[in-house]
């Protein structure tokens, strides 16, 4: 593991954030989409010294960023990322959002014109918990990651790994990393095959880059 | 002066022989201004707040609002209320005096001391008046970045801003990007909306119609448009304010009776308080300069000079923007700040955006909202760490 300096790892950071500074060269230029409260941005700021700003949808956590010193703008993935130039980031990421966006394929499409590489953390719908709730007790599932209940759940576009992977693919996307962390936030060994990362991984971290 | 002197009002009196620090550009130094005149001689009047430090980085200049003056922070010398901005510049405020050297001058076309139509024309030792050349938002940031170079001051740490304020921020940014480090720009727009201007419109046409303008020679002959002008006033503060906000404060009660008088007296209590903020203007406020300072807003198009393409008036701009909008401003209303995010963003500019939820329209700038404040301060303590500046423990 590449060492993310002092103070890095001290807080609660969540597995995925830790993976994504781990991804990000040092001194980039880093856009987080759906940035939240700004927890991954102050990461990258004080672990990787790059140049951070950031996307939110809630004026709230808009709000809360600011007051905390983050450059971020009020905005939806879904469209604001439009107004974005081509290039104008080393990487843009996209953490735990991918599956509340509306049209998922044209939120990475963009990430991958805005950036020259795109960072995407989501849950995957393949785990054995999840298949194990729709298979035995035939109910949409719940789990301690994804609690909210059908009807409130913000998260509309689910998919598994294999998926994810499949639509990298069909935007001609290149894969350079990608890590599936378990429930405990632990990655899979490198050398397990895709059914197994579909299987136990909770959650995957993908760094894509435009196809040369 | 000539023999027909003014009544010696609190306005004019300003005008002329302001309670401020004052420099004036000589033949030498002429502003060169937006219409082709070239202005000379003329003064600028201002306050400061603070000291400079002895890299001269620490500066904020503040930009005032269409009647606001340079008294930010300060007792006020003519109605003696406190400084229009006392929530935001101060000791321990967001703009911390203890931290910041804090510069305001009056717009020129102002009235409270800077040069516009209520100062005395030298050609002819009386009041411009109508003589004043139109003064539009570039003039006014031409004029300030000469007080900057007279203050010794190569780049402004931030140039903070509402409403016209603001729009002086962004001309700040477009004309003298290198100049800037930060910029504030709160409950504005880059241009001016048609229902704005017709809305200013309507403030001059109020100030003309009233018989003691006398075709703008009102000082002169020794009269005061002061009806014009509060009828002008009264309109316009309707629109500072959002529907909500007059309801919670008035609703539909009555002022000082039970029932109706079935006259047209104040009856409402809205009516009373908007009487109440009409005559109060007229005595701190000049009427030509009215016009001028509207009119200086209904010019204001930046994107005009950058061939209708705002993006291009901020490309590769350095600058960090924080734009600040509420959302229940309709005279400035969210979207007009969204479209300057966007070509901020589209200039590759490092730009954060807020809109705060607050009900009290486009006057909330001015107010204590802790959104407002903590915004500030979070974006002006970050920009200070990464100017390198020393900023005092506001706590």
């Amino acid at each position: 593991m590449i060492n993310l300096g002092p103070g890095a790892l001290s807080g609660k950071n969540r597995a995925d954030h830790l993976l994504i500074a781990e991804m990000v060269e040092p001194g980039s230029r880093v856009l987080d989409v759906g940035c939240a409260d700004g927890a991954l941005l102050r990461l990258l700021a004080s672990s990787r010294g790059v140049d951070a700003r950031g996307i939110e949808i809630s004026q709230a956590g808009v709000n809360d960023c600011v007051s905390k010193g983050l450059s971020v703008i009020q905005g939806d993935a879904d469209t604001d990322l439009n107004d974005y130039p081509d290039d104008s980031f080393d990487y843009v990421i996209l953490s735990q959002t991918l599956q509340a966006t509306q049209r998922p394929k044209v939120v990475l499409e963009n990430m991958l014109r805005i950036g020259r590489h795109a960072v995407v953390s989501f849950p995957n719908f393949g785990h054995w918990r999840i298949r194990m709730q729709l298979l035995l007790w035939g109910r949409m599932p719940v789990t301690p990651g994804l609690s909210s209940p059908w009807y409130e759940t913000q998260n509309i576009h689910f998919c598994t790994i294999r998926d994810f992977v499949e639509l990298t693919e069909s935007l001609g996307a290149h894969i350079e990393r990608a890590v599936a962390i378990n429930q405990l936030g632990a990655p899979l060994r490198l050398s397990a095959p895709w059914w197994v990362w579909n299987m136990f991984g909770e959650q995957a971290v993908f760094l894509l880059s435009r196809r040369k | 002066m000539s023999t027909v002197v003014p009544p010696l009002t609190a306005a004019g009196g300003e005008a002329t022989n302001p309670s401020s620090k004052t420099i004036v550009f000589a033949a030498d130094a002429p502003l060169q201004m937006e219409c082709g005149v070239i202005l000379a001689p003329f003064t600028i009047a201002y306050q400061t707040y603070g000291v400079l430090n002895a890299e001269r980085s620490n500066a904020v200049l503040v930009c005032h609002a269409l009647t606001g003056d340079q008294h930010v922070s300060n007792t006020h010398p003519v109605t003696g209320k406190p400084g229009w901005w006392e929530t935001m510049v101060g000791p321990g405020r967001p703009i911390d005096t203890n931290s910041f050297f804090v510069i305001c001058s009056n717009v020129l076309g102002g009235c409270m001391g800077t040069t516009g139509p209520a100062a005395v024309n030298p050609a002819t030792g009386k009041a411009f008046g109508l003589e004043m050349p139109i003064v539009t938002i570039k003039d006014m940031v031409r004029a300030q970045s000469m007080l900057i170079d007279h203050l010794g001051i190569d780049q402004l740490f931030c140039v903070a801003g509402g409403s016209m304020g603001g729009m002086q921020v962004l001309q700040w940014a477009a004309s003298y990007p290198d100049r800037i480090f930060a910029a504030l720009p709160i409950a504005t727009a880059a241009r001016h909306s048609s229902q704005n201007i017709a809305f200013h419109e309507v403030g001059r046409q109020a100030v003309m119609a009233d018989p003691n303008w006398r075709g703008g020679r009102y000082l002169e002959e020794g009269t005061r448009p002061e009806k014009g002008l509060a009828v002008a006033r009264m309109a316009a503060h309707i629109t500072y304010m959002s529907d909500d906000s007059l309801h919670r404060k008035f609703g539909r009660k009555l002022q000082e009776r039970s029932a109706p008088t079935f006259s047209f007296d104040a009856d409402f209590q809205v009516e009373s308080y908007l009487r109440h903020q009409g005559s109060t203007f007229v005595e701190r406020f000049d009427a030509n300069s009215y016009l001028y300072v509207t009119r200086a807003m209904d010019y204001f198009d930046l994107a005009a000079d950058y061939g209708g393409l705002l993006a291009k008036a901020f490309r590769s701009i350095k600058t960090r923007f924080c734009v600040v909008s509420f959302n229940s401003d309709w005279l400035f209303p969210t979207t007009e700040s969204r479209a300057i995010v966007h070509a901020l963003n589209a200039g590759g500019a490092s730009v954060s955006f807020v809109e705060i939820d607050t009900n009290k329209g486009h006057d909330a700038f001015l107010l204590d909202i802790p959104d407002l404040i903590s915004t500030t301060r979070g974006f002006l303590d970050s920009a200070a760490r990464a100017r390198g500046l020393k900023v005092a423990d506001a706590s």
